[in-house]
């Protein structure tokens, strides 16, 4: 038996410095960094990035806003320019003066949707009508964020008599039957666009100032009331607590602290909030309510094309097709979003 | 029924009547702010004619007494005179369009619950199967389709191209269209929301206990989680209305379906100021006394949610 086994008596508290060996360089490292910190939003990006379909969706909808805001800056026709002699022509069709111009050499850019009624390049009409829905969901989101949080974190920050006058007003907002107030406005701001001089107003036509004006007033309530949620129960935690003690600012504490934990929230409803902005304003556009003629938008091309649908089916095909995609990437991106952002849904 | 529920339900009343008082309101005042006399628009007239027939329309009066001269109305049952189909009055215009529109309405509601909840159960019980995959990927393309577009491609396919189906709503069939393009898009969302929710029953405890005492599966399904599946669907109601009434002006205007969806449109051509405030107050009032009933229901139906 050798001395050092002798020595040893299991109560005590000697240890045997013969058992370790250093650490090699690789173990050492991993000391360092067992695993990297990463805050919640790089998390839910990357859950994000690992969800096909949402990416897929995220890449569609890139594609198609760099269509709809690049292809108009080169492309050779205009939604306005009328060509009697080239009417209602199928895709890639010529008309016969366009034929004799190409036989004799001149290239002539082919009609890729064909052309409509009054001879207007089709596909061009349709990129204008994707800007317009694109457009729409953009400012809508941007109007619901930014009065929905504001509204949101007052409501939920002050809490008491405050929050419920708030919320009884939310309430009563929620409760109006939001597209019949949009058609309502807009009828009534047609007319009143059609005695107006501001140009821009005159350009974006009764629909869109209408539906902008009404996304303004109604539609910000349930991003509000969510907002509300999430800062009453924020508002309960501790670190909130000690900044306040230290002496923070109201203003200080909603910026710092409740809207960054209110990020997550606020992303998934405005994602939800754009499809419906783009339903909404190619529903109005259908009736005839949306953007002032020549001005195309998805909705109104398609109610165009019902007056010739057995001879020209494609003239609905397209426009359908273009909104099909937009609110179907929409959608897909908005539930990728919810489940990268939601942390009930967190393993 | 108990004290607390009975304040709800008045509770619940109240906020419903003052929210269609709102819409009765907005849409007075919203119309009577445009600059235009709904006279003026018509053939020359001489401003003798136009203030008469103000005065008959009772246009000459302060806005508010006219306000409350009409709120009064309303009360009565009467919407005024129509301006621009002369000699009916808005009400009876209002039913004659509301008794298609609600049997269209309707019918796509019906349809809509009844094969909206099968199919989502069905893609719950089989969960990450062909079926589920096909039903869900068939439900995300039918919610990202515009009610318009959902029509006028149903139109093109099953009425001009192979001319299955009558393309104007007063031929003999001629409602079937109208009424699948009103359904497709409720139906699609309830199968969505039936599906989540009965894979959230399937995974409770009572369910798992259930099986374990040997309950056979048919019964497992209709007996013990159906029920208990229904309460999202029910909350569904208001805004599936709200879909379906408001989807009907384009779905009437595209099958020619003449209905309170197409008087509204046509009543907007015309611009008949009285038509368009009475169609709206009569939907808004359809709207909100439904999600009135399906909250009310909401409560009744499952009586562990929180009156407050």
């Amino acid at each position: 038996m050798s001395e050092k086994k002798k020595l040893k008596n299991p109560l005590s508290l000697q240890i045997d410095p013969d058992l370790f060996r250093e650490a090699t360089e690789e173990e050492k490292k991993q000391q360092v960094t067992m695993r990297e910190s990463i805050s919640f939003m790089r998390d839910a990006l990357r859950r994000l990035r690992k969800n096909k379909i949402a990416m897929i969706s995220l890449f569609v909808i890139i594609i198609i806003a760099l269509i709809a805001f690049i292809v108009p800056t080169f492309y050779p026709y205009t939604y306005t320019k009328q060509d009697v002699t080239a009417q209602n022509l199928g895709p890639f069709q010529y008309s016969a003066k366009e034929q004799m111009k190409i036989d004799k050499g001149i290239s002539v850019f082919p009609h890729i949707m064909g052309t409509d009624n009054l001879g207007r390049d089709y596909a061009i009409r349709v990129i204008y009508g994707t800007r317009i829905s694109l457009l729409v969901g953009i400012f809508s989101a941007l109007i619901v964020i930014i009065i929905g949080i504001f509204y949101g974190s007052i409501s939920g920050f002050f809490g008491g008599k405050v929050d419920m006058v708030m919320m009884r007003i939310v309430d009563i907002i929620y409760s109006l039957p939001d597209v019949l107030i949009v058609i309502l406005l807009s009828v009534a701001i047609k007319d009143w666009v059609s005695t107006s001089k501001s140009e821009l107003i005159a350009r974006l036509g009764a629909g869109m100032v209408s539906i902008f004006i009404v996304f303004g007033l109604l539609y910000w309530v349930s991003m509000a009331r969510q907002v509300r949620g999430q800062v009453l129960s924020i508002k309960q935690q501790e670190y909130v607590l000690a900044s306040r003690a230290i002496g923070a600012s109201p203003a200080r504490i909603i910026r710092k602290h409740m809207i960054p934990n209110c990020v997550s929230v606020i992303i998934i409803i405005a994602a939800m909030q754009i499809p419906s902005a783009i339903f909404t304003e190619s529903f109005l556009s259908f009736l005839g309510l949306g953007v002032s003629v020549p001005m195309p938008s998805l909705g109104s091309l398609a109610s165009e094309a019902r007056t010739a649908l057995r001879s020209y089916p494609y003239q609905l095909i397209f426009p359908a097709l273009a909104i099909f995609l937009i609110v179907l990437s929409f959608n897909l991106l908005g539930n990728g979003l919810r489940d990268a952002f939601d942390p009930k849904l967190r393993n | 029924m108990n004290a607390k529920f009975l304040r709800y339900l008045v509770k619940r009343l109240l906020m419903a009547l003052l929210t269609i008082f709102l819409v009765i309101a907005i849409t007075f005042f919203v119309m009577h702010a445009i600059p235009a006399s709904p006279f003026s628009s018509e053939k020359a007239k001489s401003d003798a004619v136009i203030a008469a027939l103000e005065a008959k329309y009772g246009f000459d009066k302060p806005v508010t007494v006219q306000f409350f001269n009409y709120l009064r109305n309303i009360l009565k049952g009467d919407f005024g005179l129509s301006t621009g189909w002369v000699g009916n009055t808005v009400a009876e215009l209002i039913m004659g369009g509301f008794s298609y529109s609600a049997r269209i309405g309707f019918t796509a509601a019906f349809f809509a619950i009844i094969l909206g909840v099968i199919f989502g159960s069905v893609a719950a019980l089989r969960r990450d199967r062909l079926l589920d995959k096909v039903i869900q990927i068939v439900t995300t393309a039918l919610v990202s389709m515009p009610s318009f577009v959902m029509a006028t491609l149903l139109l093109l396919v099953f009425a001009l191209q192979l001319g299955w189906l009558p393309s104007l709503g007063n031929q003999p069939g001629g409602l079937v269209l109208p009424i699948i393009s009103l359904a497709l898009y409720p139906m699609a969302y309830v199968t969505r929301l039936q599906r989540s929710s009965m894979l959230d029953v399937l995974g409770q405890d009572y369910i798992r206990t259930a099986r374990a005492k040997g309950v056979r599966n048919s019964k497992l399904i209709f007996k013990h989680a159906l029920k208990n599946t229904l309460t999202p669907v029910i909350t569904y109601a208001g805004p599936m209305m709200a879909y379906i009434l408001t989807g009907s002006m384009v779905v009437e205007n595209i099958f020619s379906v003449p209905g309170l969806g197409r008087l509204f449109t046509n009543s907007m051509l015309r611009t008949d100021y009285m038509m368009i405030m009475g169609v709206t107050i009569f939907l808004a009032t359809m709207i909100i006394l439904m999600n009135f009933l399906s909250d009310i229901l909401y409560k009744v139906i499952d009586p562990r949610i929180d009156l407050g």
